[in-house]
């Protein structure tokens, strides 16, 4: 597991109660996880704060897996 | 099928309050006049004259999931603990969700959540806003998450009267039910303020009772000591049901929801009318529209605060109404021991009261030492009262800043 999936994931448990190994990269945030819309912008400020990135909320909706956050944190943070 | 005459009766309670976690701890607790009131120990309230209140015995995040509690006001956290202990304590009837409604009160609401994001907004700025403060400082929020929790859709309500809430919540239920709009309804009441702010505000009105050296004996209701209320946070909750409905079912029945009488002083924004007017007329209502004569009332849960006045003007109103009555009425005030727990309060006292006339014992008033020769009331203190056997009705009153009056009657089954 990557050091930002492992975060995310910790997050995500934190604001649904999911199991962490249940976060998984193909894993829908809507669909799987039980984060509908107050809640994913609870995981994004949390991923803000943790990762040091700005996500904005137009970029929010492309977020549609766990892997598609994963994968835009780790762009940002390499920016 | 319902009419203006539908028999209305309470199935199921719950409650949390300073005294105890679930009903039968609460209940426990006002027959052994314990007290909930504490000091607290926050720095934030060390420069404020009042500095003690009663907070819950059991902190709703060992009752609640993690997740579910975080999302939550602590009001709405106290109300869920209440309904789910009252459904649970009323075997969990199965309706049509379109038959089953929730009437859940608050008089403050969510305003430490409202608070706390306020404090975000200063010291980390919009952005770190939580999503879920508009839900949780929301005073219909209790309402509605008893309501999601249960899947009722008959209708979802919050009656807002400071003090009065929590009685007018069950007194909107009961209407719900005799209008035809539900079969079944958990009504109750909520608060969780406790804040420097609210501490303050309540000070500011000199409303308080100042007694920092001795916070347990600091609510003394128709004590010649008492000084003013002391704050506090708990939930109550009752499941209603119409009578047709819970013979159905064969449900456990504690009492009937005989009547509710409801009026407003007209008289000041926060000082009750000294004669007690407009109590008198709620009370005095209130037992007709249940065909009750006074003689008929074997005990009062009264609204007793602590406060110099509404005492006075309270003991008023119930002699207005009960007459030479009035002599054989064990009168009790459990706020002696819960603290004022504002828009729970009237839940939390039906509670009391469906309990008393259930078990025909009259909980105790704490730290009565010294009667006020003006109430002129028999005052439950000392140790708990056996009340009659048979027929009789029990009186639960509440009021508010705002001047208004309920009044609750309920009758034996």
């Amino acid at each position: 597991m990557s050091q930002t999936l492992e975060g995310l994931a910790a997050i995500v448990n934190e604001v649904a109660g999911t199991p962490i190994a249940d976060i998984t990269a193909e894993k829908s945030f809507v669909d799987d996880l039980d984060i509908d819309s107050l809640s994913m912008v609870e995981v994004v400020m949390a991923c803000e704060d943790k990762f040091g990135v700005s996500i904005p909320d137009g970029e929010v909706k492309n977020l549609r897996t766990v892997g598609d956050a994963v994968a835009f944190i780790d762009s940002a943070m390499s920016a | 099928m319902s009419t203006s005459t539908q028999r209305v009766v309470v199935t199921g309670l719950g409650a949390t309050t300073p005294v105890g976690g679930d009903v039968a701890s609460t209940w426990e607790g006002l027959l052994a006049g314990k007290s909930g009131v504490r000091l607290l120990e926050d720095p934030r309230y060390a420069e404020l004259p009042v500095r003690f209140a009663g907070q819950v015995a059991v902190d709703p995040y060992d009752v609640l999931d993690r997740v579910e509690a975080r999302k939550l006001d602590r009001c709405q956290q106290l109300a869920l603990i209440a309904a789910r202990e009252a459904w649970g304590d009323a075997s969990r009837p199965e309706l049509d969700p379109e038959r089953l409604g929730v009437v859940f009160a608050t008089g403050i609401g969510g305003i430490v959540s409202l608070l706390d994001n306020y404090d975000i907004l200063n010291t980390r700025g919009w952005s770190r806003v939580s999503p879920m403060s508009v839900p949780q400082l929301m005073p219909n929020g209790a309402a509605a998450w008893v309501g999601l929790d249960l899947g009722a859709k008959a209708g979802i309500h919050t009656p807002v009267s400071a003090c009065a809430s929590g009685a007018e919540a069950i007194g909107y239920a009961l209407e719900m039910i005799r209008s035809g709009r539900a079969d079944v309804v958990v009504a109750g009441g909520t608060e969780a303020c406790i804040h420097p702010i609210t501490v303050a505000a309540f000070a500011a009105m000199r409303a308080l009772s100042t007694r920092n050296d001795e916070p347990e004996r600091a609510s003394r209701p128709y004590d010649k000591g008492r000084d003013g209320f002391v704050m506090g946070e708990g939930a109550g909750a009752l499941v209603l049901e119409s009578a047709e409905h819970a013979a159905a079912r064969g449900a456990r029945v504690y009492a009937e929801v005989a009547s509710v009488g409801m009026t407003a002083d007209g008289h000041h924004i926060a000082q009750p009318d000294p004669e007690g007017k407009g109590a008198t007329r709620a009370i005095r209502l209130a037992l007709e529209a249940a065909g009750a004569s006074p003689s008929d009332v074997i005990h009062v849960n009264a609204h007793a605060t602590s406060t110099p006045q509404g005492d006075i003007a309270e003991a008023t109103a119930i002699r207005a109404v009960l007459g030479a009555a009035t002599d054989g009425v064990a009168v009790s005030g459990t706020k002696s021991m819960t603290g004022h727990l504002l828009g729970g309060a009237g839940a939390v006292e039906s509670v009391a009261a469906i309990l008393a006339l259930k078990y025909r014992l009259a909980p105790v008033t704490a730290n009565l030492d010294d009667p006020d020769d003006e109430i002129g009331l028999d005052i439950v203190h000392g140790s708990p009262r056996e009340l009659r056997s048979g027929d009789a009705v029990v009186l639960n009153n509440s009021f508010g800043f705002g001047g208004h009056n309920v009044a609750l009657v309920f009758r034996s089954v």
